[in-house]
């Protein structure tokens, strides 16, 4: 599970942090907090006066916990590693190229993919807020709603993904992209070295969330189970 | 405006807190609070710009303090008032949240409304979330400025939503590629519910990272979606 104690500064001071930190186990909270209190009554304000329904509320919820996250972005991803053609079209059109594995909705409807090569590295962030492609990667973690990781993926890429155990060789050009409109991007990981003849799915497992937003390269081959 | 949202080159935070996997939500209040903003947000009261303009339009010290959440309750119960959806004294009647209370003084309420709008059923809700909202415009406007031109980013001081961060404020960039002509944020978070749309070419923009930035001697750029207004010649 998160800890959320790790969204704190080094300095013990709290940030954009997460008020629930004082319970262990989300749903047996005792007593209730206030906010928790708050949410309740106003859900049932709400439902009362029949703006809200909470059983679409309910749908909204298991569309992101359960339906839409990283594993689509990983289906794209390891798509564009095997077939060129499709690579070529999400370069160039992302949203549609996506949208052709059925991909596509809120906070994914301008769509850029952009793509590490051997010599240059791409990382995304939304300094102004949490923009980030829903369609292909859910919802996203909170170290990327932080703001140690929206003040300072401009302006020092490399000592952020440091943070994340990634070190690029010297040399490498990181671009790094913010989101400050309603584009979104997604990016490209380099293929490991080692999965000639790998399938789709065995590529898939390669990609993880974090290396489609930047912070880290494709997991390498020999550690996946084939 | 420039706010405490406006985060990037901003120090002092310490480490990411670097995680692989983590719960999307660390608390139950967190998922129905999300639900709500998405679900109300269904009713098409507001727009997205108006939503984010709620939401970093609070005092500074209270927008660092807060968790990502809490902004997004604060903002939906500035809506909901503003909107006449919620009256202040329902909003007053709910039980009482401190960190909440200094961001929901002094909103301007509307009158409630007579025709309240209906909540959308979960097909409906559903439906939404594959439609999405496209913000590129159909336009005949013709863009300033070329890809490759050389511009530079007005100062930005006014009070208001705008989504050109305030690291680029003054900075020379080169535009790296014309993405048609969107919804402008700075007109829309302000504009009245029967205007109609208003956009403006959409850019991105380069800038060499080491002009801005001098944490790391390495070479690379920072790209930043803008819009016209935001730009001038260089």
């Amino acid at each position: 599970m998160s800890d959320s104690h790790s969204l704190d500064g080094p300095d013990g001071h709290t940030h954009i942090h997460d008020h629930s930190h004082d319970h262990g186990h989300e749903e047996h909270t005792h007593p209730p907090s206030d906010l928790e209190l708050r949410v309740k009554t106003l859900e049932s304000l709400l439902v009362e006066k029949g703006l809200v329904d909470p059983s679409a509320m309910d749908a909204i919820i298991e569309t992101y916990e359960h339906k839409v996250g990283p594993r689509n972005g990983a289906k794209v991803v390891a798509k564009a590693w095997l077939e060129p053609e499709f690579r070529d079209w999400l370069l160039r059109d992302a949203s549609a190229a996506v949208a052709s594995l059925g991909f596509e909705g809120r906070q994914g409807e301008h769509l850029k993919v952009v793509e590490n090569t051997q010599t240059t590295h791409n990382l995304v962030v939304c300094t102004l807020c949490s923009c980030y492609p829903w369609t292909v990667l859910g919802l996203p973690p909170s170290w990327y709603k932080s703001a140690p990781y929206r003040a300072r993926a401009v302006s020092e890429p490399r000592a952020v993904m440091a943070e994340f155990g990634t070190q690029l060789a010297e040399g490498v050009v990181i671009n790094v992209w913010d989101s400050t409109a309603e584009l979104r991007y997604l990016v490209l990981p380099q293929r490991p070295e080692g999965t000639q003849g790998w399938s789709a799915t065995q590529l898939e497992k390669l990609v993880t969330r974090n290396a489609m937003i930047g912070v880290e390269l494709a997991a390498p081959a020999e550690g996946s189970p084939l | 405006m420039i706010g405490a949202h406006d985060l990037g080159g901003a120090q002092g935070f310490g480490a990411v807190a670097a995680t692989k996997d983590e719960a999307l939500f660390h608390s139950a209040w967190e998922r129905r609070a999300f639900a709500l903003t998405l679900a109300t947000g269904m009713l098409g009261q507001w727009n997205i710009d108006e939503s984010r303009h709620a939401r970093e339009n609070q005092p500074p010290q209270r927008y660092l303090d807060n968790s990502y959440y809490e902004t997004w309750l604060v903002a939906l119960q500035k809506l909901l008032l503003q909107k006449g959806l919620l009256s202040t004294a329902e909003l007053a009647a709910l039980p009482l949240v401190e960190s909440l209370a200094v961001a929901l003084e002094n909103i301007p309420s509307s009158e409630p409304r007579h025709e309240q709008p209906k909540a959308l059923t979960p097909e409906q809700a559903l439906a939404a979330l594959r439609r999405g909202g496209p913000t590129e415009l159909a336009s005949q406007q013709t863009p300033l400025f070329e890809v490759g031109a050389k511009v530079r980013v007005q100062p930005m001081t006014q009070a208001g939503h705008t989504r050109a961060p305030r690291y680029v404020h003054g900075a020379l960039g080169v535009v790296q590629s014309y993405n048609g002509v969107h919804v402008y944020p700075d007109a829309n978070a302000h504009k009245s519910s029967t205007s109609a749309a208003h956009g403006e070419p959409l850019y991105t923009v380069a800038f060499p990272r080491a002009a801005l930035f001098q944490q790391e001697n390495s070479a690379g750029q920072v790209m930043v979606d803008l819009w016209e207004p935001y730009l001038c010649d260089a």
